[in-house]
C-alpha cells in the first residue's frame, strides 16, 4: 500500500532503555484512553504505593488507572493533558519510597477469562498511542484466526518499540501467547519494519522454529496503520467504516504485550512505559517512565535542550501533538517526546494548490485529498463524505508531501468531526 | 512554545523547486533550438520568458495576490517560447506571453486556477491572430529560407535528422533527443507520471499504424513529443488520477492522429485545449474506490451526486 518516505531520524536506536529516576511528583490523567474517564477512587491526603489502583474504569469501554509512584495524593484537579483536552488529574507527591501494590501472578492455568480480567484490572490500553482499551480489543465478537504483533514503528525518531523489540523480546512473545489464548487463534505474525536490522534478529532469533511467522516490511509510513499492517501482511482488506476483527484480525502493539506479560506474570499494572526522548536535547535517550511523569522532567534528565525550544511533540512528528507547556505528563499512549528546537521547525505559508496529485499517489486510504481539503475549506462536508473522507486515518502523508504547502489532513479532519457532529444531530 | 498542527515535518519539494526542475528539464530543449536556429530562437525564449513573467508579476499586484516569485510563469514562458517558429517577428512571443498569462492563468484566478494550458493558450491565439508569421518555419541553419515542416513533407527526413532535429519545426520541438533527455529527467525526479506520455505516444502510433501510415516518422515529427512530456503532463490542467491521466493521454492521441491524418495539419495546442476542457469531467468519473469501499456503494454515492 502507498505511503511516504519520511526520514527516519531514529538516532537513539542504539541506545538501550534506562531507568529514569524518580520524579517527585507525578500528575496522573484518569482520562489516557478512548472511552469514558475513569472515577478517581482516592481522595486528597491519601497515602498510595505504585500500582494501586487510583482511577476505577466507568463501564466497559474505559481503563483503570493506577498510581505509579510511591506517596500521597496532592491534589485532584482538572489539568491539560497531551491529547490537548483538559481533564481530571491526580497528583502525587512522591516519598522516594519504592513500596509497591502489585496484584498476585497469574498462574500458567489461568482461563481466557482470568486473563481478560487481569488486563482489565492492569488498565491497559493500546500503546502505540491510539489507547483503546485492550481488554476491550481482546474480548473480540467476531471469529477471529490471526494475530498481528505490530513491531513496524513507522514514525520517524521513535525507537520505543525498537528497543523493547531488542531487549524484551522473549517478554513480549509471553504477552503475545497470552493474547493468542485469549483470541483463540492459531496465526500469528510479527511484523518489523526492514530498518531495524538488529530488532528484527533478535525476534527472528527468538521466534526460530516457533510458530510465530516474523515479516520483515518494506520501511514506508504508515505502515503500522491498522488497516495497512493488514493489507501487507495478510492481504486483507478492511472494510471502509469496519474495524481489522471483521476480517479476522487483532492487532497488537510490542509494548502493548508486554505490559499484558508484565500484568499476568508479574500482577504489574500498567504505570510505567518507555518513552523515547529525542530531538533537540542534549542527551536524546530511550526512557523507562512512571506514567505522569511530566515533560520537563524528562528533558531535565536528557541533559536538557540542546537549543531554543520551539515545539514539544508527544508522539512522531507525523501525527503527534505538539503541546502548549512543558508541564504535560506522560500518559500511556506517550512513545516518544520530540523535542524541536527552532532550527527544526519550519513555517510554511500555504498556497493554492497546483493539482501537482502527491497527495493522491500517496494517500494509503486511495483518497482525493486535495478534492476534500478544497470541499472542506468552502463547508461542502457532504461532498467530502462523498469522497469517502470517513475511510481517511489521519495519518498526514498528504500535507507531508503537499508542494502548496496544504494543511490537506487538517481539512480532512475538519470535515471528519462536522460529518461526525451532523450525524449525532440526526 | 509554538502549538501547530501535524504533520510537523515536511517534504522537500515546493511548487518554486518544482517548477525549477521543468525549466531545468527544459534547457536541453532550448539548446537545441539555439543551436539549429541560432541568436533569433535565443531572442524568443527571453523574451517569452521576461513577457510571461512581467506580466505575471502585474498581474498579481493587480490581483492582490502574493507577488512571490515561484517559478510557474518561467516554465509557461519558456515552453511558449519553444512551440514557436524560430522565424516568429520579436514582438510575437512578447504578446503571445503577455496573452497566455492574462487570458489563460492571472484571469481564472492565477496558478492552479486555470482550466487551460497558458503555454497552448497562447499559441493557439497567436495562430489565430497572426495566422502568416506563425505558418512558416524556416530550414535549420539558414535564416530566412522557409521550408516545409516535416509533417506538410512526409517522408523526405530521414528518421536520424527527424530524431536530432535538424528539420524544420518550432524552436524546441525539434530536436527529440533533447526532448527525451528533458523527459526523463522529469519522470526520474518523480515530476510526472511517465503513463502521460506513453500512452500518448503509442495511441498516435497505433492509429498511424492503422490507417497505414509510417507510425515512426509520426512520432518524430511535429509538436508531438514535446507535447507528451511538456504539456500533457502540466499539472493544473490534466487530470489528478492515473486513470483519469490515462484517459486524457488516450484521447488527446485520437486527436492529434485524426487532425494529422485527416486535416493533414498540427494542432497539438488546439487539442490540448480541447482535453483540459474535459478534465473537470474525467476527474468526476474516476474517482477512485478508497480502500475496503464497497463496490456498490460507490456507484450508489454517485449517482446520488
Amino acid at each position: 500500500m502507498r505511503g511516504v518516505h519520511v526520514p527516519y531520524n531514529k538516532m537513539t536506536s542504539g541506545l538501550a532503555i534506562e531507568k529514569l529516576q524518580l520524579p517527585d511528583h507525578v500528575v496522573i490523567p484518569l482520562h489516557q484512553h478512548t472511552g469514558a474517564p475513569a472515577d478517581a477512587v482516592v481522595q486528597k491526603g491519601d497515602e498510595v504505593k505504585a500500582g494501586q489502583l487510583i482511577g476505577q474504569a466507568k463501564g466497559y469501554v474505559s481503563a483503570n488507572i493506577h498510581a505509579s509512584i510511591c506517596g500521597a495524593v496532592k491534589d485532584i484537579k482538572d489539568l491539560y493533558v497531551p491529547t490537548g483536552m483538559k481533564v481530571k488529574c491526580v497528583v502525587i507527591e512522591g516519598n522516594g519510597r519504592d513500596e509497591k501494590a502489585f496484584m498476585d501472578p497469574l498462574p500458567e492455568s489461568a482461563s481466557k477469562e482470568e486473563l481478560l480480567a487481569r488486563i482489565k484490572d492492569a488498565g491497559i490500553v493500546g500503546m502505540g498511542g491510539a489507547q483503546f482499551p485492550t481488554h476491550v480489543k481482546l474480548d473480540a465478537k467476531k471469529p477471529i484466526d490471526a494475530l498481528i504483533i505490530n513491531g513496524s514503528e513507522c514514525e520517524p525518531f521513535v525507537t520505543s518499540d525498537e528497543r523493547l523489540m531488542m531487549e524484551h523480546t522473549e517478554e513480549i512473545l509471553q504477552g503475545a501467547r497470552i493474547a493468542m489464548k485469549i483470541l483463540g487463534v492459531k496465526k500469528i505474525i510479527f511484523a518489523i519494519e526492514d530498518n531495524k536490522k538488529e530488532a528484527i534478529e533478535h525476534v527472528k532469533q527468538v521466534c526460530a522454529g516457533s510458530e510465530i511467522d516474523v515479516r520483515v516490511l518494506h520501511s514506508i509510513y504508515p505502515q503500522g496503520a491498522e488497516k495497512t499492517l493488514i493489507y501487507n501482511t495478510l492481504k486483507r482488506v478492511v472494510p471502509m467504516g469496519g474495524l481489522p476483527l471483521d476480517v479476522g484480525v487483532v492487532v497488537q502493539n510490542v509494548a502493548t504485550l508486554k505490559a499484558i506479560r508484565d500484568a499476568c506474570y508479574d500482577g504489574k499494572p500498567l504505570i510505567e512505559r518507555v518513552v523515547t526522548v529525542t530531538g533537540s536535547v542534549k542527551e536524546p535517550k530511550n526512557l523507562m517512565v512512571p506514567i505522569g511523569t511530566e515533560f520537563s522532567f524528562l528533558i531535565e534528565n536528557c541533559g536538557g535542550a540542546s537549543e531554543d525550544l520551539a515545539k514539544v511533540i508527544n508522539g512522531g512528528p507525523m501525527m503527534g501533538i505538539a503541546q502548549p507547556s512543558l508541564d504535560v505528563p506522560v500518559i500511556k499512549g506517550t512513545n516518544c517526546v520530540l523535542v524541536m528546537g527552532s532550527s527544526m521547525v519550519r513555517r510554511y505559508e500555504e498556497k493554492d494548490c497546483i493539482r501537482c496529485s502527491r497527495c493522491v499517489s500517496v494517500c494509503p486510504q486511495d483518497l482525493l485529498p486535495t478534492s476534500i481539503a478544497l470541499y472542506a475549506k468552502n463547508k461542502r462536508y457532504d461532498d467530502c463524505e462523498a469522497l469517502s473522507v470517513m475511510n481517511c486515518v489521519e495519518c498526514g502523508c498528504c500535507s507531508y508531501v503537499c508542494p502548496a504547502r496544504i494543511q490537506i489532513v487538517q481539512y480532512a479532519k475538519i470535515a471528519k468531526s462536522e460529518i461526525i457532529a451532523k450525524r449525532r444531530r440526526g | 512554545m509554538e502549538v501547530s498542527i501535524g504533520p510537523h515535518i515536511r517534504g522537500d519539494w515546493d511548487t518554486k523547486r518544482i517548477m525549477l526542475c521543468v525549466v531545468l528539464a527544459l534547457i536541453p530543449s532550448a539548446v537545441a533550438g539555439i543551436y539549429y536556429f541560432g541568436y533569433t530562437a535565443l531572442e524568443i525564449i527571453v523574451l517569452s520568458v521576461l513577457g510571461a513573467q512581467i506580466t505575471e508579476l502585474i498581474g498579481l499586484k493587480v490581483l492582490g495576490k502574493p507577488t512571490e516569485f515561484d517559478g510557474s510563469a518561467m516554465v509557461t514562458g519558456l515552453i511558449l517560447a519553444l512551440i514557436l517558429p524560430p522565424s516568429a517577428p520579436l514582438w510575437v512571443p512578447i504578446v503571445g506571453a503577455a496573452f497566455a498569462m492574462v487570458f489563460f492563468k492571472l484571469l481564472f484566478g492565477g496558478l492552479g486556477k486555470n482550466i487551460f494550458n497558458p503555454a497552448a493558450g497562447g499559441r493557439v491565439f497567436l495562430l489565430l491572430s497572426f495566422a502568416a508569421v506563425m505558418a512558416s518555419f524556416p530550414a535549420p541553419g539558414a535564416d530566412a529560407v522557409t521550408a516545409a515542416s516535416p509533417l506538410a513533407s512526409t517522408g523526405s527526413y530521414s528518421y536520424m535528422d527527424l530524431f536530432l532535429g535538424n528539420v524544420s519545426g518550432s524552436i524546441g520541438e525539434t530536436c527529440k533527443l533533447a526532448i527525451i533527455i528533458g523527459g526523463v529527467i522529469l519522470i526520474a525526479l518523480g515530476l510526472i507520471d511517465y503513463a502521460v506520455p506513453l500512452v500518448y505516444a503509442l495511441t498516435c502510433m497505433v492509429i498511424a499504424l492503422v490507417a497505414g501510415a509510417d507510425s515512426l516518422y509520426h512520432l518524430l515529427s511535429g509538436g508531438l513529443l514535446f507535447a507528451a512530456f511538456f504539456m500533457a503532463t502540466d499539472y493544473v490542467t490534466t487530470p489528478i488520477t492515473r486513470r483519469g491521466r490515462v484517459i486524457f493521454a488516450a484521447g488527446l492521441g485520437v486527436l492529434t492522429m485524426v487532425t494529422r491524418l485527416m486535416v493533414g495539419t498540427e494542432s497539438i495546442s488546439f487539442m490540448i485545449l480541447f482535453m483540459n476542457g474535459l478534465v473537470p469531467m474525467i476527474d468526476r468519473f474516476t474517482v477512485p474506490r478508497s480502500f475496503g469501499q464497497p463496490k456498490k456503494e460507490r456507484r450508489a454515492r454517485k449517482n446520488e451526486q
